[in-house]
């Protein structure tokens, strides 16, 4: 197994993405970036199938464009990293910034602590490529604002600690974000959203996502699979058709 | 625009400036090299009593005796001094900085409450609007604000930051927009104790201002971040709002989520939006201000800028990347990110 | 109480001595004003938009249209628009949308400024036999150069940023797969690479039957992604972030989702029939450093090989915006002025919200030279183009370089009716109606979006020969080779221009 191991101390984003883009071209399997300290774009736009093991706290923007890699973060992320990624995983033992997978097209994210605001705004899917963002704690206000696709899944039990954020699925026209217990205040629910207990069929959806998830991050996956769920889909894929006349 | 970086010990322990030089050169990467600076708290012991006036001369010869001649009027200069700094090939010396230690004459302003800071809050206002070539940038006792056009590690070498010590230290790194870089548009922006650092853009800056000037504050930095240095002054010192209430009043709840509060709360932050809905602030923007006992960060209401936390033991750290608290803290024990509008403050021990 | 009908915008009149019964005013009609009754044309005006396809297809002349032939009573303020813009929101309570660019008869700075010619101080040039260049480079210049000199042996050490090389400051600028139709695109991308210079993709992705004019690409990211991937950025030639449009500045767009054909689908990568949503931010950038963010990770996406532009809508503040555009590692900053088109956009928003173009520019270029950072971004302007004098005026006033929108599609038919939103277009332009788009052959528009922009071209070097110019970078920001007629004083102050006979 052909694996490259990369010492980030004092380096420049592009440089450190020049390292990458040579390892992976050499055929590296697994690249072990270590010391990282705020450098953005990590794996921008990088390509193939590759495990890049991040170690320390990457800058905004992990994973953006990119398609294939997988990422694995020991620290915390800062914002938006998957931000219009188009496949690949990046998984998080830590916590993460805003707009968590923004406009992210495919591929998954699990963040096994908390994210800020607005995760994975406009979200989107088509075809065979659905995006998937997995949150371990807390989230807040405006999560899946704009949401056109693609699954948010929130892991946090809502009864016992209740959500108390703004805007969720703001605007959401496609999609659905799904969410560990009881059905939300309807204040929480942004425009265009609404919410009903979880069908069969989202329960079967959401058990391998548990179970991976579990898996990355030494989860319970028994406990979190037989606790009530809700999901937030939304109420037209035309949320803004009505406001609207021709001249 | 720009990264901000703040950090106090509670215990009024000090830390002296390397750590955030390197702080805050991490975070060249929201700036643009026209601007960086720094502020601290605890910098004079000697002379902590006295207010520490410091101003940007464009030429000595030219414009210092007036200054001088202002100053004498309203009380006594117990020493002076140009501030040292030393030479950097990255930074023009287009202005000489220059530091004095003031005492005013209370009994020359009989009607205040707080005669003391009237004064030089006038002094402040008259030198900037009145003497040309002068600008006044800090006039706080025991602060230091050290700034100039150029890279954050560039500035601080400039003012060989890491002599001075303090138990606040504020760090800013310019990304202008509005104005251009010039040394009096650099952060920490400074009146009296209070120094704010900010990133973001207020787009509320004309009500802001013309609110703000009806108090008799002038606005001369040609930029929005000196309007929030005057709003705390006003609100905190002189309408004597706690700092908690003073962000609320800047960044308030929305009236929906008033609505749903319990009555009295309501009552409370009904009246806050009647009276200071002219000093709201609006548009993205992540804040800290320091004042001599305790720093407050926070952000708009509705979180379009960021702002992570963390502390270790009495240290509190605010900043806009938690890379940049990890430089100056490797160990760092917890870190969190403030809600929306939600002061996060930390306070020096009584 | 009924508010009931309205005058007919447009009445039709055939001529029935001279009509033929050929029934081509019935095929071409998508809105149905035409039908044939008892061997006789009979026409329903209320349905008619004036796109004049009716008009273009009779092979007699046989049909007339005037505009409000029963008109309101007239009144200076209470004008038929502001009466019918009414009359539409009380029945329906809702914002209304239009099409096309601004419609208010607000004055045009264009028209009111002229532009120099020598006259015996200094020479004419004859651009036919003398050389005139109009080559231009779009993209970040160095402020200075520096070079190792070993004897007489001189090696360059600066680095130049990546520019695009366009013949003619003429570009065409971004309407998208979606917008319009994919013959249009065809034309349109057929004439750009025939002539040497651009055009742009807007929000709707890359088709693969423009694959091969990729490299007169410029690909744009806007805040709704659609057709995003590393893939599509590489393709482009250049990479364009749209922040706004000049049609509708500070507002989102909105592909409705009737327009989302399975084509459009597939490039813009959503589900058919879904609604594309372009939300008014891009919410990974609410500041100018979030910016410069976004334009560093598509330059590190496509490993710095690519010039990245910003395209912002016109408004007061642009000149401060321009400068931390400038700022960041972008190459260009386009500029969209009020007159900019669109396929839709609020009412309210394309006729009331932005700055013309002209004073954008002047602004502009004057701030970045006050800054001394004219150098690290090149200015391009768009919204209301329309003939080879607005560009020669546009560049005086500090571009480097335009783009066209309504020009090139006029040039393929369009008649300006500023009917896009119904998706009917009976040129095959505006439309994803597959019998439609059919009308449009890309052989020919081609043709006549590459004529339109030949002809400008030749003009232009006319314009400047006549001026003493042979090169397109003395015209650029040259503001003493315009003069304003009966502009007021304090806009001729913002262009820097001085009055006639000054």
């Amino acid at each position: 197994m052909h694996r490259v191991t990369i010492d980030a101390s004092g380096m420049h984003y592009t440089p450190l993405n020049r390292r990458i883009r040579e390892a992976v071209a050499s055929g590296a399997e697994t690249i072990e970036i270590m010391n990282v300290m705020g450098q953005r774009f990590i794996a921008d736009g990088v390509r193939g199938d590759v495990t890049i093991i991040i170690h320390g706290v990457p800058g905004g923007d992990l994973g953006m464009f990119m398609s294939g890699p997988s990422c694995i973060v020991f620290g915390n992320c800062d914002h938006a990293p998957g931000n219009t990624m188009d496949s690949g995983r990046i998984i998080i033992h830590g916590s993460a910034g805003d707009a968590v997978a923004h406009s992210m097209r495919g591929g998954q994210v699990f963040v096994r602590d908390s994210i800020g605001y607005r995760g994975g705004i406009h979200m989107k899917q088509y075809r065979d490529k659905c995006p998937i963002l997995v949150i371990g704690g807390e989230f807040r206000s405006f999560l899946g604002e704009y949401m056109a696709g693609g699954l948010i899944l929130a892991l946090r039990d809502n009864r016992r600690y209740p959500v108390r954020e703004r805007g969720i699925g703001s605007g959401i026209h496609g999609g659905r974000i799904i969410m560990r217990g009881d059905l939300l205040n309807e204040r929480c629910l942004g425009v265009g959203a609404c919410q009903k207990p979880l069908s069969e069929e989202g329960y079967r959806m959401i058990v391998p996502l548990i179970e991976e998830f579990s898996s990355h991050f030494d989860a319970d996956p028994d406990t979190l699979a037989t606790d009530p769920y809700i999901e937030i889909t939304p109420t037209s894929s035309r949320p803004f058709a009505s406001k609207y006349t021709w001249e | 625009m720009c990264g901000i970086i703040a950090v106090i010990d509670r215990s009024g322990g000090t830390m002296d400036g390397s750590g955030i030089r390197s702080a805050l050169s991490m975070m060249d990467e929201r700036g643009s090299g026209e601007g960086a600076g720094y502020a601290v708290y605890g910098a004079f012991p000697e002379f902590a009593d006295y207010y520490a006036i410091h101003v940007f001369f464009d030429a000595i010869h030219e414009s210092k005796a007036a200054v001088d001649q202002e100053l004498e009027k309203w009380g006594t200069v117990v020493h002076e001094e140009e501030v040292p700094t030393y030479e950097n090939r990255n930074i023009r010396k287009v202005h000489t900085p220059w530091r004095y230690f003031f005492r005013p004459d209370p009994s020359l302003m009989p009607q205040s409450m707080t005669p003391e800071d009237d004064i030089v809050m006038h002094l402040v206002m008259k030198v900037n609007t009145t003497i040309p070539g002068a600008l006044v940038f800090s006039s706080g006792k025991n602060v230091g604000i050290f700034k100039a056009s150029g890279w954050p590690e560039d500035v601080a070498d400039f003012y060989r930051i890491q002599d001075y010590s303090g138990y606040i230290w504020l760090g800013h790194n310019r990304y202008p927009t509005n104005t251009p870089g010039w040394w009096g548009g650099a952060h920490p922006f400074n009146l009296l104790g209070w120094s704010v650092v900010h990133n973001g853009e207020i787009t509320s800056y004309g009500t802001n201002r013309r609110y703000i000037e009806s108090y008799g504050y002038r606005c001369t930095m040609y930029t929005d971040t000196e309007v929030v240095a005057y709003l705390f002054d006003l609100l905190v010192r002189r309408h004597g709002l706690d700092p908690e209430l003073a962000v609320k009043a800047l960044a308030p709840p929305f009236w929906e989520d008033i609505d749903c509060m319990d009555e009295k709360e309501q009552r409370l932050f009904r009246a806050i939006r009647l009276a200071y809905g002219s000093a709201m602030m609006n548009g993205p923007f992540a804040i800290v201000v320091a004042q001599p006992d305790g720093i407050v960060g926070f952000t708009d209401r509705i979180k379009l800028r960021p702002l992570v936390c963390g502390t270790r033991g009495q240290r509190l750290y605010i900043s806009s990347e938690e890379a940049a608290i990890r430089i100056m803290e490797p160990g760092i024990e917890e870190v969190f990110m403030p809600r929306a509008g939600e002061p996060v403050i930390g306070r020096l021990a009584g | 109480m009924s508010i009931g009908s309205v005058p007919v915008r447009f009445g039709i009149s055939v001529d029935h001595s001279q009509c033929m019964l050929c029934g081509r005013c019935i095929e071409n009609c998508p809105y149905d004003v035409f039908r044939i009754e008892n061997d006789r044309i009979h026409v329903n005006s209320r349905k008619c938009v004036a796109c004049h396809r009716c008009i273009a297809m009779c092979p007699r002349d046989a049909i007339h249209i005037r505009e409000r032939p029963v008109d309101y009573r007239s009144h200076p303020l209470w004008t038929p628009e502001a009466r019918e813009s009414i009359y539409n929101q009380a029945r329906t309570g809702k914002i209304i949308l239009a099409g096309m660019g601004n419609a208010k008869p607000y004055p045009i700075i264009f028209d009111q400024l002229v532009l120099d010619a020598c006259q015996v101080t200094n020479p004419s040039i004859d651009p036919l036999r003398e050389p005139m260049e109009l080559r231009t480079y779009i993209g970040k210049k160095p402020r200075k150069v520096e070079y190792v000199r070993e004897g007489s042996d001189v090696s360059l050490t600066t680095e130049l940023s990546p520019n695009l090389q366009i013949e003619t400051p003429i570009m065409v600028g971004h309407m998208s797969y979606g917008a319009i139709s994919l013959n249009a695109q065809k034309s349109i991308a057929m004439a750009v690479t025939e002539m040497g210079t651009y055009m742009g993709t807007g929000e709707g992705g890359l088709h693969p039957s423009l694959y091969p004019y990729q490299d007169h690409m410029i690909v744009q990211v806007a805040s709704g992604r659609f057709g995003v991937d590393i893939n599509y950025l590489e393709r482009g030639a250049a990479i364009e972030i749209k922040i706004g449009q000049g049609a509708k500045p500070g507002i989102g767009g909105h592909l409705p989702g009737e327009k989302v054909c399975e084509d459009v689908s597939c490039t813009r990568m959503i589900p058919i029939g879904s609604d594309a949503i372009s939300p008014a931010p891009h919410h990974d950038i609410y500041s100018i450093e979030d910016l410069k963010q976004l334009v560093r990770s598509l330059k590190e996406a496509t490993e710095w090989k690519k010039p990245v532009f910003v395209k912002i809508a016109a408004v007061h503040n642009s000149a401060a915006i321009a400068a931390g555009i400038a700022r960041s590692a972008a190459d260009a900053v386009v500029i969209d002025g009020f007159r900019g088109g669109t396929g839709a956009a609020p009412r309210v928003f394309r006729d009331h919200v932005g700055i013309p173009i002209e004073a954008a520019v002047a602004s502009v270029d004057a701030k970045l030279r006050s800054q001394g950072i004219r150098n690290e971004v090149s200015i391009i302007a768009s919204g209301g183009i329309r003939e080879s004098a607005d560009v020669a005026k546009v560049i005086a006033l500090g571009a480097d370089a335009v783009y066209i929108g309504t020009a090139a599609l006029v040039a393929m038919g369009c008649r300006v009716c500023g009917t896009c939103y119904r998706g009917l277009c009976p040129w095959g332009i505006a439309t994803q109606r597959p019998d439609l788009v059919a009308r449009l052959d890309p052989a020919v528009a081609s043709r006549n979006v590459a004529n339109l922009i030949h002809a400008w071209t030749l003009e232009l070097s006319e314009l400047m020969g006549a001026a003493g110019i042979n090169s397109i970078e003395s015209l650029r920001g040259n503001r003493d080779r315009l003069r304003g007629y009966l502009l007021d004083e304090a806009t001729m102050r913002v262009l820097d221009v001085k009055p006639v006979g000054a």
